[in-house]
């Protein structure tokens, strides 16, 4: 009866608040809440000058600086791709088009393990591709790159899909009417109405590419100052028994990742505002 | 007043005799750059998706089946699937349970701190994988907060079975309740009311009522929920331990023989992953269909 007295803006006749909400707290304290606190705890007990040499040395700033560019670079080429293929998957009937859009969901459903075997044996130098470029992928920051794009396709894709779907032929035929060739209503018609769907989408996709782990640690050779993501850093001081130096490292990737939700939830809330809903 | 023509017949039948071919071009592309835009977004998706899921397979068969058979067939390999399909059989009812209940506090009721909830739901979605193995560490592992009690009691979660399922659950919490939210909150109050009205009581009402309007949507997330519990790589490497043949999961397993250089093998157990992802997507697609005829069907009726 707890909640109910006290939360409630309105009394309803549906039955199961308290038990329902009483639940979802315990669970969520259990599983999520206690745990992440943990972490941040931990670094509670490090004196402020050992945290700070624990999150800036050189090993680290260098993987802080893989990580943050190979996933902005990662989203910002899922962007522009994303942006064609979501324009091509609702403008255009072709072939084999609901399979294709169907598989845009493939990063997904494949572990990232698989994803990450896959992608090296591509990218290698005697594989499909790899044999093909003239300059090494597989075991350097581009194999990272490579990696962070795949798991990161589909976000772009799937937040430009719905506005685009939503887009109202009318105002194409007033821009075209007033003049405007076809590129001028895109660059100043479409685009401006899609812009704050693109940005989150590009957000989405740089937050997921920021903690990647298992599609990233096959391809990139991991080798310390060169290739070596934030993440591993952690698993590698944790083999090391270094809990407080890990601990320091995952306390300054969760705070990037919940300052980049909050901005998330600005971009969406954008999205709505700018659709009319 | 002189703008306006003396004739507008004169002028319809100008206008209709420019007008069809015209109209076409106002709001479609000229057909070269419509499909140098399919083009470019199949080649695109060809280098970054199909052509490294095809390699899966390849690289699995590129030795003979026989192979492929022992591979998957390995007592290593057994294992490692039932242990993938332990965690999975656990935490997805555990993250279905949790779904549903939350579902119905923020979707049916108005209460205050309901957006700080639903932002903690998603939460473990902006969290590292290794950060999620990370944390049950700190509070499960020998230096961590309950370690001492732990050992002393003869119990282990970490490097055992029991952190992996709490991993797996971390890193699936959000799926059922992120699917069954936003469909519960659009369909309102009203049919429950009506319910408890005609003298239901509070299961009665969930079965009845609000159950066969979002089981697709709940079929859906259980899908996302069961497919990402099965692949987990990162949350699960941090807490498992790797210790063959008891602690290793699906994705453990292909690690390990990849480094070994058993490519053939590492890509077979791969290759029932690959394959898990493809039915995932096939479920996903079907079970859209029916959530949009769904959504039709509720729009006529509104």
């Amino acid at each position: 009866m707890f909640f109910s007295r006290t939360l409630l803006k309105r009394h309803s006749v549906l039955p199961g608040f308290d038990l329902a909400l009483g639940f979802t707290l315990l669970y969520l304290g259990f599983i999520v809440l206690i745990p992440l606190s943990a972490a941040f705890l931990k670094t509670f007990t490090m004196t402020w000058p050992a945290f700070w040499d624990a999150v800036t040395s050189p090993r680290v700033l260098a993987s802080y600086r893989l990580t943050f560019g190979a996933s902005v670079a990662a989203a910002l080429l899922n962007a522009f791709f994303g942006l064609i293929v979501a324009w091509v998957l609702v403008r255009y009937e072709f072939p084999a088009k609901r399979v294709i859009d169907a598989l845009v969901d493939l990063p997904f459903a494949l572990p990232t393990a698989v994803a990450g075997i896959a992608l090296t044996a591509l990218y290698a130098q005697n594989g499909w591709i790899g044999s093909h470029l003239p300059f090494k992928v597989s075991f350097t920051p581009i194999g990272v790159f490579v990696a962070l794009t795949f798991i990161g396709l589909p976000f772009v894709v799937r937040t430009l899909q719905p506005v685009l779907e939503d887009l109202h032929k009318e105002i194409e035929e007033a821009a075209a009417t007033l003049g405007a060739s076809r590129l001028q209503t895109f660059t100043k018609v479409i685009f401006p109405i899609i812009t704050p769907a693109l940005l989150t989408g590009f957000a989405l996709a740089f937050a997921r590419a920021l903690g990647e782990y298992g599609s990233v640690i096959f391809i990139a050779g991991n080798m310390p100052l060169v290739s070596e993501i934030t993440p591993l850093l952690i698993i590698t001081k944790l083999e090391q028994y270094d809990y407080t130096g890990a601990t320091a490292i995952a306390v300054v990737m969760l705070v990037s990742a919940f300052l980049l939700l909050l901005a998330i939830n600005g971009l969406q809330a954008w999205t709505r505002a700018r659709q009319g809903r | 007043m002189s703008a306006i023509p003396s004739n507008p017949s004169a002028q319809l039948t100008a206008r209709a005799a420019v007008a069809p071919r015209n109209l076409p071009e106002a709001t479609t592309e000229p057909a070269w750059v419509k499909w140098l835009l399919i083009g470019t977004a199949l080649g695109f998706l060809a280098l970054f998706l199909f052509v490294p899921l095809a390699i899966v397979f390849v690289e699995a068969f590129k030795k003979g089946a026989g192979v492929y058979l022992a591979a998957i067939t390995d007592p290593d390999a057994l294992s490692a699937i039932k242990l993938t399909l332990i965690a999975a059989g656990i935490s997805v009812p555990l993250n279905l349970v949790f779904g549903i209940a939350a579902a119905w506090c923020i979707a049916k009721f108005d209460f205050r701190g309901k957006n700080v909830l639903l932002t903690l739901i998603d939460l473990p979605f902006s969290v590292s994988p290794v950060i999620s193995g990370l944390i049950y560490v700190l509070v499960f592992g020998l230096q961590g907060w309950f370690g001492e009690w732990l050992r002393d009691h003869d119990l282990k979660v970490i490097f055992a079975v029991p952190g992996i399922v709490l991993a797996t659950v971390f890193v699936t919490f959000p799926f059922v309740a992120r699917e069954l939210i936003p469909l519960m909150q659009a369909q309102g109050t009203e049919q429950e009311e009506a319910a408890r009205v005609l003298g239901a009581n509070g299961w009665q009402i969930f079965r009845r009522v609000t159950l066969p309007n979002v089981k697709w949507a709940l079929l859906y997330g259980v899908i996302l929920c069961n497919a990402r519990a099965m692949g987990e790589f990162g949350a699960v490497s941090v807490v498992s331990g790797h210790i063959r043949g008891s602690t290793n999961t699906m994705p453990l397993h292909i690690e390990i023989l990849y480094n070994e250089y058993q490519f053939a093998a590492s890509f077979a157990v791969a290759s029932l992953l690959a394959g898990l992802a493809l039915v995932t997507l096939v479920l996903k697609f079907l079970v859209e269909q029916r959530v949009k005829s769904q959504l039709k069907v509720q729009e006529r009726s509104e």
